[in-house]
């Protein structure tokens, strides 16, 4: 017997309104966080990270750019909602709101910082 | 009753700690410690984009002795986070949630943790010709 009312059943997205939405993206990003960071240590380990130009070129390579775009940007949003819980764990009131907005807004700001610069390298303005 | 007012549950400090529930929190712990790490991968990219001069700026901070410090917790936080991540996901499709395998699962974890962080280390120290 369950103490939920029919309606809550049929519409199943609990009391935030928007039902496991983040809980589900966290795991869906975190298979794929799985799979490009395996890529890029992968690749870390075989580059000469002291040398600019080989980086950079490495970087620059199509393959490369669009993984290295998806890792930074899943990174970003996987991080995001992370964060998100723990704030709303532990804050509460106009603190949380503040903390939830500076989070967020860093996270948007850093992802669109990265994929700049991997797309200038990309484009080899350098 | 006025939210101030309600009973509490037992206060954590009554508990002793286990490995359930430290590597519960060191989950969370290194996963807002690898969200700062963003800040130092965005820096890295800006630094490569910035041509030779700025790269070798980046290296050298980055070289330094606290930043590779700092580093190596990075890397010992994100193996970490990655292993028990994965041990998450084993229990999200229903796995492993006998008490004497999630203290296997634990050990596993950290261990593995280590290990794999120290190969990395190693590799990525070779390459970056430090």
């Amino acid at each position: 017997m369950s103490l939920r009312s029919p309606l809550a059943k049929a519409l199943g997205l609990g009391a935030a309104g928007d039902g496991p939405a983040h809980w589900w993206s966290q795991r869906v990003t975190a298979v794929a966080m799985v799979l490009l960071t395996a890529w890029f240590l992968l690749s870390a380990v075989s580059l000469e990270l002291g040398n600019q130009a080989a980086v950079a070129q490495w970087l620059a390579a199509p393959l490369n750019t669009v993984l290295m775009i998806l890792l930074t940007g899943t990174l970003c949003y996987h991080s995001a909602i992370g964060i998100q819980v723990v704030l709303e764990d532990y804050s509460r009131g106009w603190s949380r709101v503040i903390g939830l907005l500076i989070s967020q807004f860093l996270h948007i700001l850093l992802a669109a910082v990265a994929i700049v610069a991997i797309l200038r390298i990309a484009f080899g303005v350098r | 009753m006025a939210a101030g007012n309600r009973p509490l549950s037992p206060h954590l400090q009554v508990y002793r700690p286990q490995i359930s529930s430290v590597l519960s929190i060191m989950h969370r712990i290194s996963g807002v410690f690898l969200a700062l790490g963003i800040f130092v991968l965005a820096y890295w990219l800006n630094a490569l984009a910035g041509g030779a001069g700025a790269y070798a700026d980046a290296v050298a901070l980055l070289g330094s002795g606290p930043g590779k410090l700092a580093l190596f917790f990075w890397m010992l936080a994100f193996c970490y986070h990655l292993l028990n991540g994965i041990r998450h996901l084993a229990w999200d499709a229903g796995m492993g949630f006998e008490i004497q395998q999630v203290i296997r699962s634990g050990w596993v974890v950290l261990i593995g943790a280590a290990v794999l962080a120290g190969l990395l280390w190693a590799g990525l120290i070779t390459g970056a010709g430090a």
